[in-house]
């Protein structure tokens, strides 16, 4: 941990703190108090997500009599055993692997080449392009729901693609809206990036007589990696956590991603709460193990293009 | 690791030469073919499937539409019963006003603050960043789960932490307070977001500023809101963007909640409620859509002038 | 932020890749890119040419008990018929949200779904086939519930698996305890609830977070104030909410409100069912399906219940609420005659049998099934619904779904918030009633 956060701050500020360090000065008052507000607010903004662990290692009958704010009785796994098993997550999982990775990597393709034509070339219509793009992720989703659904409903697929013979309760409708809907805010994110890409470096690639695609995936798409990272990073929780479009569009029940296995554990008659904390557990998980994985270029990468000043 | 440290280096401003950009006549025929397929395609999803049903949408919004039978025009009957009958709506319109409100004035400036003392090389920093922007990934069951174990007036640890077992609060079911609670709830989830974007953005700023301030005689406040926070400018806009999204969007909290009623009610709620629910008023809950959309509409304005402006640069 | 790392792209001159076979995989590479787009537009429709010998379920079972009574059940059948039945099971709520672009889009060849208006109102839109042939040919099923399982147009497009009474429901050990009566009429449940209020009890749980388990106390009130008829009536919309009868509804609930647990708004009614369990609070007007939940083991021997009181003479204690949950079969069928056979079966009393080996929290429906395993619980079940001179279904099953969810449901809950204002209440009902009931379905 600490030579990470060295690094980060040796890149950054240079010669002055760290002859301060060598020289060891004394811990300032300040300082300490900066850490101490930091710890508690810290402790306050992970306390209901302790709750949450502490209350999905107790049983619920215990929990009923005593409240969730007493002292444990029984502590155990048993109920994340019990939400794998019973709500099929092994299932779920897949089914989110299987919209999530096409749809990011799709998302993340068809962003940062438009991207990248529209900071480079003269597209014709390339501020329309822009426009359409950018204030298409502002629309609430919710309108779009009735007419693609007509939409999807027309679209005929081949068995192998869809059961349903359409777009409707198939991956590929659920991913097709994600990609739609998602591409706007990266071209955004990317197009202010690329702008910060020095010109001189395509124009070299192109003296040697690369072409457009050259340009992208040998020049551009390498240096926009943090930018790209973060964007995953970010991506992925939200294609991940939806649950709108792939209820809307999806009926078949064990097609359905992870977010709503979560509503098998949700009884219609009786609900037990530790019961569904575990699983929230589980479900949170991935998102969080790819935010730690990525947390470094998540950061650098989210600059945005913000030392144009 | 020595890139980084170039990389902190912000690049110097762009000569107007390197800023041209290629016109299309120096394209091969393969390249136009890439170009061609690999914009066409995005773009027309985008047509299709987000301006196209939009549109589509706002059409519906002038009918009866129930999604069996066949429109009938009624022309702005849905919006006269929506601002006049339906009871909701209003509630809905204060909701959403309080929650831009609270994300705007308390949750962003804490985020900024966070981000601010995190940048201050401190230890265990990842530590600190990991623990603010952990809300952030949970999704809506989770979010509202918690909500319901902290907030609960039968068994929620709030009344318990407060000593009011025996008299409790109703956090969520006391409609003139349940708002306030899960503008809490939304306000914890929006400050990890504000403080990591500001944090890259601080990231980037030049020290040689922040010294040359400080040589000037500026103080540690004057310093930040004179010479750094002006240079965040881009990344001011996204944070307003995104608060914008959160706060006109806003949906999944009240949603897992109570379904977004009895107080908690959103426009996005309403939306979806008469779209998507089993009872399909889809005219009318498109209406509520369109006024959603026009109201959404001034800020993308405003950020499309900030766009293309920039680009103009 | 720019990785300013220049040799990056100098590098790419000397690339030991030729550039023409970049430029070909880079065309491969587009082309396969393209494909779900290309798909999308130019493929051709499956359709299902799947053996004959398979029927899909919609169900919407997904809690692990029901979920397996309906195993068991088609279990029964593939054994009978040598069918597989193909379940595809949805959460419950979300197959209630889905329901209609469910059955417009790709539905399953039979599907459950509740009697009542909500069926009535898909068999409208053309979306369920009528089964008339099926029902000529059923035993077992009283008029009551041939009525309830046929359409606007006098054909049948529902059977009936099992239902379960509204009523009241209390512990009888804590009523024997304290030395409290059954009540039978308004001013005995009056007297009660200010006797159990000064035992330091709440006389009624109360929740209403999800929004339905207040209209089953309305419909209470209303059918033993006005009756039946006018209940119907009123929930077919041919009423007017601001009439004085509703209000007089709505004054006798106001006047027993503060014998209810507070902050119902807020609480979901497994909650309040379990202050019953836990005897905090001493009644519940419930289903007996969901309270049966909260009553396991040794305390589901003290579960108990009684009707509603009366509260006009002259309709006294007629009506009993009583939710049928059934199946049908939807137009878009793949093989008509195979769902028809299905569906034949699960009105066998060989399927309530075996729905009832796994679940028997409700009351079959065929008079043919086996009910000598019943507990004294189930037996009053049956017997209070066998009894009933009316039978009701439930708000959000008597009336239009969009009116029971977008005007019944904020509405009783601002009802429970500000019970005084009930004048304006009722207007904007009244309003939102005329506008919804006016356009076509």
């Amino acid at each position: 941990m600490t030579t990470t956060t060295s690094t980060a701050a040796r890149g950054r500020v240079g010669g002055r703190e760290m002859a301060g360090k060598a020289n060891r000065r004394p811990v300032r008052p300040a300082r300490i108090l900066l850490y101490v507000v930091l710890t508690l607010v810290a402790l306050g903004w992970l306390a209901p997500l302790l709750l949450a662990v502490y209350a999905s290692l107790r049983p619920y009958q215990e929990t009923a009599k005593y409240g969730y704010m007493s002292l444990p009785h029984h502590l155990s796994f048993k109920y994340y055993s019990q939400a794998f098993t019973q709500a099929g997550m092994g299932r779920y999982f897949l089914n989110t692997l299987i919209i999530t990775a096409p749809a990011l990597v799709l998302t993340l393709f068809f962003a940062s080449f438009v991207a990248f034509a529209l900071a480079r070339f003269r597209i014709p219509g390339r501020k329309t392009l822009l426009v359409l793009f950018t204030a298409g992720n502002l629309l609430p989703p919710q309108v779009m729901v009735t007419p693609l659904y007509a939409l999807y409903n027309k679209i005929p697929l081949p068995y192998w693609l869809s059961e349903s013979g359409t777009v409707y309760d198939s991956y590929l409708g659920v991913i097709a809206i994600h990609v739609a809907f998602q591409t706007g805010f990266c071209v955004f994110v990317l197009y202010n990036y690329m702008q910060t890409i020095p010109s001189e470096l395509t124009e070299a690639a192109v003296m040697d007589g690369a072409g457009v695609w050259r340009q992208y995936w040998r020049v551009i798409l390498p240096l926009s990696r943090p930018a790209l990272g973060a964007l995953a990073t970010l991506e992925f929780t939200w294609i991940y956590n939806d649950f709108l479009w792939a209820l809307v569009f999806m009926s078949t029940g064990s097609k359905l991603p992870i977010t709503s296995a979560l509503n098998n554990l949700r009884g219609q008659f009786f609900t037990d709460y530790n019961l569904l904390a575990a699983g929230s557990v589980l479900v949170a998980l991935p998102t969080l193990i790819v935010f730690f994985a990525l947390q470094r270029q998540f950061i650098s990468g989210l600059t945005l293009g913000a030392n144009k000043g | 690791m020595t890139s980084t440290q170039v990389s902190a280096q912000a690049p110097a401003p762009q000569a107007p030469r390197a800023r041209r950009r290629r016109r299309l006549s120096r394209f091969s025929k393969r390249d136009i073919v890439i170009l061609a397929v690999l914009i066409g395609i995005p773009v027309l999803l985008d047509i299709a499937l987000i301006w196209g049903t939009t549109l589509t949408s706002i059409g519906l919004s002038f009918t009866d539409y129930n999604g069996f039978s066949s429109p009938h025009l009624v022309g702005l009957r849905n919006y006269h019963e929506i601002v006049t009958i339906y009871e909701p709506f209003w509630r809905a319109v204060r909701n959403n006003l309080l929650w831009l409100g609270t994300l705007g004035l308390i949750a962003t400036p804490l985020g900024l603050l966070l981000a601010v003392l995190l940048d201050k090389q401190i230890r265990f920093t990842r530590v600190y960043q990991s623990i603010f922007y952990m809300p952030v990934v949970l999704s809506l069951a989770v979010v509202g789960f918690i909500a319901q174990l902290v907030y609960s007036r039968d068994y929620g640890a709030l009344n318990s932490v407060l000593g009011r077992t025996s008299d409790p609060i109703d956090f969520l079911g006391d409609p003139s307070i349940n708002i306030w609670a899960i503008l809490a709830a939304a306000a914890w989830r929006h400050v990890g977001y504000v403080m990591i974007l500001y944090l890259a953005g601080l990231k980037s700023v030049d020290p040689a500023l922040k010294e040359a301030a400080t040589i000037d005689g500026a103080n540690e406040r004057q310093t930040f809101f004179r010479v750094v926070f002006p240079t965040l400018r881009p990344i001011n806009v996204i944070v307003l963007v995104i608060t914008v999204i959160e706060a006109l969007r806003a949906f999944d909290i009240v949603y897992a909640v109570n379904s977004g009623r009895n107080g908690l009610e959103l426009l996005s709620v309403l939306v979806t409620a008469n779209i998507v629910g089993e009872a399909s008023r889809i005219g009318f809950g498109s209406a509520i859509a369109v006024i959603l959309l026009v109201t959404s509409l001034g800020f993308v304005i405003a950020y499309l002038t900030q766009i293309l402006r920039e680009d103009r640069q | 932020m720019t990785q300013s790392t220049p040799d990056q792209p100098l590098r790419l001159a000397s690339s030991t890749v030729s550039r023409r076979t970049m430029l070909r995989s880079t065309a491969l590479g587009a082309g396969a890119l393209a494909v779900p787009g290309v798909l999308a537009a130019c493929g051709k429709s499956g359709g299902s040419s799947g053996s004959s010998k398979t029927v899909t379920f919609g169900s919407n079972y997904s809690d692990a008990i029901p979920k397996g009574g309906l195993a068991a059940v088609m279990a029964a059948y593939q054994k009978s018929s040598g069918v597989t039945v193909k379940i595809n099971t949805q959460d419950h709520n979300s197959f209630q949200e889905n329901i209609s672009r469910y059955l417009k889009g790709n539905p399953d060849d039979v599907f459950s779904w509740f009697a009542g208006n909500r069926m009535k109102f898909f068999a409208a839109q053309g979306l369920a086939a009528d089964i008339s042939d099926v029902w000529s040919g059923l035993s077992g099923f009283s008029d009551a519930l041939k009525k309830a399982s046929t359409g606007d147009d006098g054909k049948q497009y529902f059977v009936p698996i099992y239902n379960y009474p509204w009523a009241v429901f209390y512990r009888p050990s804590v009523w024997q305890a304290k030395g409290w009566q059954v009540p039978k009429t308004l001013d005995d449940l009056m007297t009660l609830c200010k006797t159990i209020k000064g035992a330091g009890m709440d006389a009624f749980a109360f929740a209403d977070k999800d929004g339905w388990p207040a209209m089953g106390t309305f419909d209470q009130i209303n059918m033993r104030t006005n009756g039946y008829d006018f209940h119907i009536s009123l929930m077919a919309g041919k009423e007017s909410w601001t009439d004085p009868k509703v209000k007089q509804v709505f004054e006798t609930w106001n006047s027993l409100l503060p014998y209810h647990q507070q902050g119902a708004n807020g609480r979901v009614w497994q909650d309040a069912a379990n202050s019953v369990q836990q005897k905090k609070s001493a009644m519940m007007v419930i289903g007996s399906g969901q309270i049966a939940q909260s009553f396991q083991g040794a305390d589901a021997a003290d579960l108990d219940f009684f009707p509603y009181p009366a509260i006009n003479p002259d309709y006294g204690q007629d009506a009993v609420e009583a939710p049928i949950d059934g199946y049908m079969v939807s137009k878009k069928a793949k093989d008509l005659s195979a769902a028809k056979a299905l569906i034949k079966f699960l009105a066998s009393p060989a399927a309530e049998n075996a729905y009832q080996s796994v679940d028997g929290g409700n009351i079959p429906t065929n008079s043919g099934a086996d009910t000598s395993k019943f507990t004294p619980f189930q037996k009053k079940c049956q017997e209070y619904i066998a009894g009933a001179k009316q039978i009701s279904q439930f708000m959000d099953r008597d009336t239009r779904p969009d009116f029971a969810s977008q005007v019944m449901i904020p509405s009783l809950q601002s009802f429970i918030n500000k019970p005084s204002d009930v004048d304006s209440l009722l207007k904007n009902i009244d309003a939102q009633a005329k506008s919804i009931f006016a356009t076509d379905n």
